[in-house]
């Protein structure tokens, strides 16, 4: 059968046959000095004015991701998976979509939530316990971050194809973890999209671990850029801690995405320098030579090098990007010890759209129950 | 009878001859028609018209952007309608045959079921997901299981199941409007079952079940394919002088208990009927909330009478699976009678 005549599919399109790089492409290297050649894929490095917004963004995120694991220690949330380390896959990523454009995260991604303004008492309120999901998902065209691994990432397909249909130049970016790569649902949603040409951009951040599983346990493939290829889309092989260099292939992807031109799956090697939650013990399954060898490779310091060299980080701007960091830490610590108030009874009021009698029943039931343990403590 | 010629009864508006087939194809037909944000995709739905034909012809009428073949992965059909719904559209999408439909359940009991309430209603997800459902059709495994009772048991779902072809169309459309995700089950065995119909038809709401047969000692309650067991078995139980009245509960989730309570206290005996197996089966709700709220009205225990506990028969042993009017006959005269 014949697709001829299906809007979706573009038939002048021809799908790609090329291997990603197996060296990861970076503008920067690990010294801060501008890479040129080959190595860089031929992207160019961002302007400098892009790399101090991008810079700003990590410092703020890293800060921010610190004080909520501290928050977490202390008891403030019942879990916090940290982003730390892996500040350049997230923001470069994420700097790259317009307002317009949507992103589906995971539970690892509340930095990319911060840099897409969404507010600290917002993007927490899940991992507080206080409600699965706290901030408008269509005023920040943000999705909810999700769990089950892999499962947003058919959303996203489906967003962006429906954005499609409605001719609407919009875009919508997930990420994946290189874990969530085994599942079912990432082959799925590769599948749809290169076969539907939505626009939408897939982000592996390869952090090495599934929680304690590495990633040689995971695939046999060389890079998993590498799954690209398999379903007639590009695929890119980056260095996850340069982050201009995930800000510019990201960029180059959500550009072809919106201009028509499909999917695009982007690797980004990154680590996990922090425990995968709270409640896991990294001891278990990583050296802690391995972990340093990754501090080396600092995203942020990596960059912090190249603009000082430049002459453009001046010590003025650091102290005021030092205190904008401080600032939102101070937020978040200030918004984490104000406890909701939680109403039970709004365990019934969301379920359906049309009102349920047996909801209804069970509703009364609780409210008669509360009014007796407050009568009782009033006592 | 094909879709195409349904059109042209709606537009007469005078009663036509049609099949349930034939009514979900009109109801789509009209929906597309109505509203261009529905859209309809699934595995074979296109050129083919879908394995039972239900889609047929539409994709000749409303173009390869409003329905359309989807590569063959159901956790995908769901997981790409959960984001179209959230971009605004109303995706009806097919799952083939219900054991077909297993690959999608991480995607319906995680994110089809929560969505509305994880966000506080902030985001809904108008989809209707259409699942052939059910045996006696003589299928090879797989193609005749039950599954309501997965998809009944989980909060935020709406399941529903019609058992003719009125009732399909107006469901359909009904389920279609409706701003929550709706599992709209079809009765396999009832797919060629025929009916005059003048189109567009609009009966009980979706969400209420229907005394579709009235009675004064028996309440059966039955649903999709066992509705017309039940009616067979109120027949011939007019020779043993037993009135039985007849519910088609129409609903699973969720459940009418007004209308069923009404009739089990009229008649103070009542027996459930599914095809799907009888342990930890959709009966087992219904008879365990019809007594808690109606105890007092019953003379007898409310009996289940259901498929085995065993996987679905191949098709030359089905028969001896799936409840007859006979056996449930026989089962109502398990109750003590004279008291």
């Amino acid at each position: 059968m014949s697709h001829d005549g299906h809007m979706s599919l573009n038939v002048e399109h021809l799908p790609t046959r090329t291997l990603p790089a197996e060296k990861p492409l970076r503008l920067l290297d690990n010294a801060g000095h501008a890479v040129s050649g080959e190595s860089t894929g031929g992207f160019s490095l961002p302007d400098v004015e892009t790399l101090l917004d991008l810079y700003r963004k990590m410092v703020v995120a890293r800060r921010f991701d610190v004080q909520v694991t501290a928050l977490t220690k202390q008891g403030r949330l019942a879990t916090y998976p940290s982003a730390f380390g892996q500040e350049g896959c997230e923001i470069g990523a994420v700097a790259s979509l317009d307002a317009v454009d949507w992103l589906f995260p995971t539970y690892r991604d509340s930095i990319a939530l911060l840099t897409r303004g969404i507010a600290p008492g917002e993007i927490l309120q899940s991992f507080r316990g206080d409600w699965h999901n706290g901030y408008d998902q269509h005023a920040y065209r943000t999705a909810a971050q999700a769990t089950p691994l892999a499962t947003q990432a058919l959303h996203a397909v489906g967003l962006a194809h429906a954005a499609r249909l409605r001719h609407d130049p919009i875009v919508a970016l997930t990420f994946i973890g290189d874990g969530a790569t085994s599942e079912g649902d990432t082959h799925e949603a590769f599948n749809f999209a290169a076969v539907w040409q939505t626009p939408t951009v897939f982000v592996v951040q390869n952090n090495q671990y599934a929680i304690s599983v590495p990633l040689a346990r995971q695939t046999r493939a060389a890079t998993l850029a590498d799954k690209a290829v398999g379903y007639g889309m590009p695929g890119f092989h980056v260095d996850g801690n340069d982050v201009a260099a995930m800000y510019a292939v990201t960029t180059a992807a959500v550009e072809r995405a919106r201009a028509g031109g499909g999917p695009t799956l982007v690797e980004g090697v990154t680590y996990r320098i922090e425990s995968h939650t709270n409640s896991d013990d990294p001891t278990r399954y990583r050296s802690s030579r391995e972990v340093e060898h990754w501090k080396r490779r600092d995203p942020i310091e990596r960059l912090e090098k190249y603009l000082v060299s430049e002459g453009a980080l001046t010590e003025s701007l650091r102290a005021d990007i030092t205190d904008a960091a401080e600032d939102l830490a101070a937020a978040t610590r200030e918004v984490m010890t104000v406890e909701a108030e939680l109403d039970p009874l709004e365990l019934f009021d969301h379920v359906y759209s049309r009102p349920r009698a047996a909801l209804a029943e069970q509703r009364a039931f609780l409210e008669a129950e509360l009014a007796e343990a407050a009568q009782e403590a009033g006592r | 009878m094909t879709a195409t010629a349904t059109a042209g009864a709606r537009a007469e508006a005078s009663p036509t001859e049609l099949t349930m087939a034939g009514a979900l194809g009109a109801a789509l037909r009209d929906a597309m028609a109505a509203d261009d944000r529905v859209v309809v995709y699934g595995e074979d739905v296109g050129p083919l018209g879908g394995v039972f034909r239900v889609t047929d012809g539409l994709q000749a009428q409303f173009g390869e952007d409003r329905i359309w073949d989807s590569p063959l992965a159901e956790s995908g059909i769901i997981g790409t309608a959960v984001g179209m719904a959230m971009y605004g559209l109303r995706p009806v999408v097919e799952m083939q045959f219900d054991a077909f439909s297993y690959p999608a359940f991480e995607q319906m009991v995680s994110h089809v079921a929560k969505m509305r309430n994880r966000t506080k209603g902030r985001v809904t997800l108008p989809m209707v997901v259409r699942i052939p459902c059910a045996g006696a059709i003589g299928g090879v495994e797989h193609h005749s299981d039950s599954s309501e009772s997965y998809w009944a048991s989980t909060p935020g779902l709406t399941v529903v199941m019609p058992s003719n072809p009125a009732d399909a169309y107006s469901m359909l459309r009904e389920a279609i409007d409706s701003d929550d995700p709706v599992v709209f089950m079809e009765p396999k065995s009832r797919y060629w079952a025929r009916a005059p119909l003048a189109l567009p038809v609009t009966t009980a709401p979706m969400d209420r079940a229907v005394v579709v047969r009235e009675g004064t000692d028996v309440t059966l309650l039955a649903y999709g394919p066992t509705v017309r067991t039940a009616l067979e078995a109120a027949d011939a139980a007019i020779d043993e002088g037993l009135s039985i009245e007849v519910v088609d509960l129409r609903s699973l989730s969720p459940f009418d208990d007004e209308t069923v309570g009404a009739s089990v206290r009229k008649t103070s005996r009542a027996a459930v009927i599914h095809e799907a197996a009888q342990f930890g089966g959709y009966g087992a709700e219904v008879a365990a909330r019809v007594t808690e709220r109606n105890f007092h009205h019953l003379a007898a225990p409310i009996l289940r009478i259901a498929g085995f506990d065993i996987p679905y028969p191949s098709p030359k042993l089905e028969e001896h699976h799936l409840p007859t009017a006979d056996r449930v006959l026989a089962a109502l005269d398990t109750w003590e009678w004279d008291a």
